[in-house]
């Protein structure tokens, strides 16, 4: 019928026309199926591939599949600028600051964005440098202790830690510095 | 009837609405035709190509509402580059140099720019409504103009749209006079808002139902717009970032309890988790939620939300609610007619944050379902054939796994079973999404139960043409097929061109097809347009010059036409 005389045809037109096929693929018929990209690789055709899908399913994940398929998945633009925006504020890059301590003999670095509060960001910094940072208080700064947690912000200014809301000191933090004895007097309330 | 007189006739038309039925009275006899025509009201074209703005007017001279839609859908997917078409500036002007006292438009997926709507704004002294979904190619100076010169505006209705934010006076371009609001929605709008513009703007608009903010808003005004707008039925709310008891919060509460018909909510475009609770009091009304955007709230506060939500209707959501709180859905929302669950994870990072379970648990409890989206990591054929069992009244059912090619997780196999168990099951069904691994199995079942199936999209599946031929002989009523990356060629291409005159559009990318196959489809079928948008370096690529080792990333989209060959395509679209 119809369809054999067309395929025939095709024999021919394939070997000279242009294709609208996968990238990479190529002119020549049978080739053309073994050397199309990642995606179709999988295809059951395949007895090795299917052998991937069948033990872990994971075997190709070294692969392009994890990597970006244009227009895959199918989600509005609109909607991946939504998501995409959140998650680079909120894990993406991570937000590495260095951390110096008086008289230590090297800095540290941290991730802000692992933290959701003041408490945990102390914990972390006592944990790190052995010490202990006083009870702070919004009047007098931080009493009990000769160690006082301060950062740069972005006019290069020296700030207590703690004074701003949680957000607004992880936006402007450039880096912290752990202040001690009678420098930290200053800025603390003094032992 | 031909012995009424037309008037008559036509009063018994007016209570005809679909646009389907309206066709099919028009197609009865001649009298009816040309009744029919004059009476119509609401103008539905689904591809702007399909007709020119001159036939339309020739045919329905008397039209008030105009739909049009214009890139195909794969559009949304970035698959259409820029340029392609679907520019509305030609039906403006031809509208406005008629005499047709056009009050609405919508449009989806166009091209719309300043100076169109600036001419809209002029040339229409009833203009009611406007509604601009998927659109681009504008700016807030439109919208100004809209603002400015549309004395009877009702509703501006903007979803999802790219606009150029000027940042500048569009909300204080409504006149002090003007108090005949009723749909306002800006929340794709990226920049500031003149909240002072806003809240004079809704305080004198008593008839106002739906209001969605940009994420420019902040609580503290959010609080007075609601207190200003106790009618309120649809809210979208913008930016929700205050501390707990803050002040703002409390007045937000108060405000809230008084919005006694709030039916739908959605938005929260930038929320802190906490603010959910401020909405408690009203979610018994809910019959529509939209938490699809509020990336930041965690699925344990979605949840105590949804538990007060018995009457929903419409949840849409990201996945991590996870399962349990699937199941918290499917105890809690036996109303539920549409779910949408998104992927908060769009790389497949491992996160099962949803799996076949909560699709089942959703399909056990909510006896109403009808529609659903749902993107998910793993899928099984078990769960599609209990979910085929549970639910048989689907009439869209989209299932779309992450990573293409998957297979059935616990078994291995393709999912040909289970997407057959849902065809055969779902007799209404009219909009299918196919995915994971899939042979030609599953378009042979579909072509042979889904007999009532409008729109089709295929991504990586099927092995040889016969997947396609199954679909092209078997549905009926295909109006959409689209296909990406799947071995379908020439052959089913070719096999039935008349079909395609029975079919809106195909859409066929990183498929097998071929140059030779398309322009043999051309040349047989000269009243469909037949497009190969070519998106390789060499825009002026010769086919017999061409070298064969570049990568090829060619798309066939055709689409039948009445006025043939578009003339505004730009030169990386070649119409064969």
């Amino acid at each position: 019928m119809e369809n054999v005389g067309v395929c025939d045809e095709f024999v021919n037109l394939k070997a000279t026309e242009l294709r609208l096929g996968l990238p990479g693929t190529e002119d020549g018929g049978e080739e053309e199926r073994q050397k199309v990209s990642c995606c179709k690789s999988n295809k059951r055709a395949f007895p090795e591939t299917e052998k991937d899908i069948e033990s872990t399913g994971k075997t190709e994940t070294a692969s392009p599949p994890k990597a970006q398929i244009v227009g895959w998945p199918p989600v509005r633009s609109y909607r991946k600028n939504n998501i995409q925006t959140k998650k680079n504020e909120s894990e993406g890059q991570g937000m590495y600051v260095k951390v110096s301590m008086d008289g230590a003999p090297y800095l540290r670095k941290i991730d802000l964005t692992v933290y959701k509060q003041y408490p945990e960001l102390m914990k972390s910094l006592e944990n790190m440098f052995k010490f202990s940072v006083g009870e702070y208080c919004e009047r007098e700064g931080y009493k009990g202790s000769e160690f006082v947690p301060t950062y740069e912000d972005k006019d290069g200014d020296w700030m207590l830690v703690g004074d701003v809301p949680w957000e607004m000191f992880v936006s402007s933090c450039k880096r912290l510095r752990i202040m001690k004895g009678s420098e930290a007097k200053g800025l603390g309330c003094g032992v | 009837m031909n012995y009424f007189p037309d008037e008559v006739i036509e009063h018994v038309f007016d209570f005809v609405t679909s646009h389907k039925d309206r066709n099919s009275i028009s197609l009865v006899c001649k009298s009816w035709f040309k009744i029919e025509r004059y009476s119509r009201q609401n103008v539905f074209i689904g591809n702007c190509y399909s007709i020119s703005p001159e036939r339309l007017l020739r045919r329905f001279p008397c039209f008030k509402s105009l739909t049009l839609k214009g890139k195909p859908h794969f559009a949304d997917f970035n698959l259409v580059p820029h340029g392609w078409g679907g520019f509305v500036q030609p039906w403006i002007e031809a509208l406005a140099r008629s005499r047709v006292g056009l009050e609405e438009l919508r449009l989806k997926r166009m091209v719309v720019t300043d100076e169109g709507l600036e001419l809209l704004s002029r040339s229409f002294v009833n203009f009611k409504s406007l509604v601009l979904v998927s659109c681009e190619g504008f700016s807030t100076d439109g919208l100004a103009s809209i603002a400015s010169n549309c004395r009877h505006l009702r509703d501006l209705d903007l979803q999802e749209n790219e606009i150029d934010d000027h940042r500048g006076q569009w909300l204080s371009c409504f006149p002090e006079t003007y108090t005949s609001l009723v749909t306002l929605n800006f929340a794709c709008l990226e920049g500031e808002t003149n909240l002072v513009a806003l809240e004079r703007l809704v305080a004198r608009s008593p008839n106002l139902r739906s209001l969605k903010l940009n994420r420019a808003v902040p609580l503290d005004a959010l609080a007075r717009l609601m207190a200003c707008a106790p009618q309120i039925v649809d809210l979208g709310v913008g930016s929700y970032e205050d501390e707990q008891d803050s002040e703002s919060c409390l007045k937000l509460q108060a405000a809230i309890r008084k919005c006694t018909s709030l039916r739908s909510l959605s938005g929260f475009l930038e929320a802190a988790p906490h603010c959910l609770s401020a909405f408690h009091p009203v979610c018994h009304n809910l019959t529509s939620l939209n938490l699809s955007y509020a990336a930041e709230i965690h699925g344990s506060h979605l949840i105590k939300l949804i538990e007060h939500c018995k009457k929903l209707q419409r949840l849409w959501i990201l996945d991590s609610i996870g399962d349990k709180g699937l199941e918290v859905v499917a105890s809690t929302c036996k109303e539920l007619q549409e779910l949408r669950v998104f992927p908060t994870d769009l790389h497949g990072g491992g996160n099962t944050a949803v799996t076949e379970d909560g699709l089942v648990a959703i399909s056990a409890g909510c006896p109403k379902l009808h529609s659903i989206l749902y993107f998910c990591q793993q899928m099984t054929n078990a769960a599609l054939i209990t979910v085929a069992r549970n639910c048989p009244n689907f009439i869209r059912f989209r299932l779309c796994i992450l990573e293409p090619h998957k297979p059935d997780h616990v078994t291995s196999q393709p999912l040909d079973e289970g997407f057959g168990a849902i065809v055969q099951a779902c007799k209404n069904l009219k909009r299918l999404s196919v995915s994971g691994l899939l042979t030609d199995q599953v378009f042979l079942y579909i072509g042979m139960f889904a007999t009532q199936l409008e729109m089709l999209s295929i991504a990586f599946a099927g092995d040889t043409d016969k997947g396609m031929l199954y679909v092209l002989n078997g549905c009926k009523k295909m109006r959409k097929l689209e296909i990406r990356d799947s071995p379908f060629g020439d052959a089913a291409l070719l096999a039935d061109v008349n079909k395609y005159e029975t079919m809106r559009s195909l859409w066929m990318s990183s498929c097998e097809v071929t140059l030779g196959g398309c322009k043999r489809l051309a040349r047989k079928a000269p009243w469909l347009n037949v497009e190969i948008i070519n998106e390789n370096d060499n825009n002026r690529m010769e086919e017999n010059g061409y070298e064969g080792r570049q990568k090829v990333d060619n798309k066939l989209y055709l689409y039948r036409t009445v006025v043939g060959t578009r003339v505004d395509a730009p030169p990386f679209v070649w119409i064969l």
